[in-house]
């Protein structure tokens, strides 16, 4: 065995060599979208505002780059907390996949009802698709069509209390665009979302009712103004739909401030309305998310 | 129904309101985008900067390795000013003539973007004229990015 080795390892090399060019010219550093036009990522884990998917994909990569983001948001309303870790990545500008773990903190209800579990896990997995447009650059929104795939772990007492189906999909098509020097010189993002969904409570609470087992069309929208290129204040609105007989069920409401110092990191704190849930009123407070992206 | 002092309390806060929108909006005569960015020679500066940072900027610099730099000085200068509402008129290539054929990306479009923001910044321009400016430039993306 000691006759030449080189050739396989110069061909080793040629191929790591070629690889490492391929990786830099294709999927260079994503970073080549403007500052915070990535977005924050929403609690089910689609790039967005804190409660709204957007259009926008995450992490910062154009068409010849790839990039994602990791996220980490906590709410707290009182009487129940909400706890989010995901993952998403984004193809070329053109293909988010992206994976969320919520688990909500039953807190007060567990107690209340002497449920037999303090929280309900729910997984999310979504994919979102831009069909058109840019955000900033084009005439017309950047539009896409996104799909989360949501299971619900815990369904025991959601079962019970009447909800239908431990899983569902949601679908929505969002239309985002920023303009420039829009409100007093400072640059405006609006956002809409249509989506079709059966989930209760966003799926943290099944699936159909007994009041309505069937989709819902709502539609979710935002709006933030960019005081700087860092930080961005806005306010978010998500319908819902209210399908379970035991529980009325509210649309959720947001202001938030979020900071982007830098293209590595977003903070985004926010105050929460999510009004009444699984018959505890008024459920409002705070909302932080951290997120990195790569 | 609503005591003397929620009466007062409410118009104290219609006041500050009112105020803050003073505050946030445009007097009357407010210079142009144009004077904020300190006239002629707050654009020259401000092109000089831009220059010397795209030289070291690796995502693009090469896209200007083979560019008379005096001419694209000069070019850079007329086009600032005309856009920003001063008194010059821009003679140079159209956007889409001039970056013909050079394979330009939306990350070096926004490269360059990131280090006009640097230089305004760091010459104190103010976020509105900064933004009323990118405003005029971002319709170019569509003549120098091809798709």
């Amino acid at each position: 065995m000691t006759h030449s080795p080189t050739l396989p390892k110069r061909r080793l090399c040629h191929l790591i060599l070629g690889a490492s060019l391929a990786a830099s010219n294709v999927a260079a550093a994503g970073d080549g979208r403007l500052l915070a036009t990535g977005g924050a990522t929403q609690f089910e884990g689609s790039a967005g505002g804190g409660l709204v998917p957007w259009a926008v994909l995450s992490g910062y990569g154009t068409g010849e780059q790839n990039g994602g983001t990791a996220f980490l948001t906590r709410v707290e309303t009182g009487d129940y907390t909400l706890e989010v870790a995901g993952l998403a990545y984004t193809f070329g500008n053109r293909l988010e996949l992206s994976y969320a773990r919520q688990r909500l903190g039953l807190g007060e209800l567990q107690r209340r009802l002497a449920l037999p579990t303090e929280r309900f896990d729910a997984d999310v997995v979504g994919a979102k698709l831009r069909l058109r447009g840019d955000l900033v650059y084009t005439g017309g929104p950047q539009l896409s069509l996104g799909v989360q795939h949501k299971r619900q772990l815990d369904f025991a007492v959601p079962g019970a209390v009447g909800a239908r189906d431990d899983r569902g999909t949601d679908f929505y098509l969002a239309a985002s665009k920023l303009f420039l020097a829009a409100v007093d010189g400072r640059h405006l993002l609006v956002n809409a979302t249509l989506r079709s969904t059966r989930a209760n409570q966003a799926g943290l609470l099944g699936f159909g009712g007994d009041r309505r087992t069937g989709r819902s069309l709502v539609v979710e929208s935002s709006a933030a103004v960019l005081l700087d290129p860092h930080v961005a204040v806005g306010v978010e609105y998500r319908q819902k739909p209210d399908n379970l007989g035991f529980a009325r069920e509210d649309d959720w409401k947001s202001a938030f401030l979020a900071w982007f110092p830098n293209k590595h990191v977003a903070v985004v704190a926010a105050y929460v309305d999510l009004g009444s849930i699984a018959t505890l009123e008024r459920q409002r407070g705070a909302y932080l998310s951290v997120q990195a992206s790569f | 129904m609503l005591g003397h002092s929620q009466i007062r309390l409410l118009a104290l806060q219609a006041f500050l309101l009112a105020g803050l929108i003073a505050c946030t909006s445009h007097p009357v005569g407010n210079p142009t985008t144009f004077e904020q960015l300190g006239g002629s020679p707050g654009i020259e500066a401000i092109v000089d900067d831009l220059l010397e940072i795209i030289v070291e900027d690796k995502r693009i610099n090469l896209q200007f390795a083979d560019a008379d730099i005096l001419r694209l000085r000069t070019q850079l200068i007329d086009q600032l000013c005309a856009e920003s509402g001063g008194p010059c008129v821009y003679n140079g290539l159209s956007m889409g003539e001039a970056h013909a054929g050079r394979g330009i990306t939306t990350a070096q479009f926004n490269a360059l973007v990131e280090d006009l923001i640097t230089v305004m910044t760091a010459r104190k321009v103010p976020i509105r004229a900064q933004n009323r400016l990118l405003k005029r430039l971002a319709p170019m993306h569509r003549e120098i990015v091809v798709p």
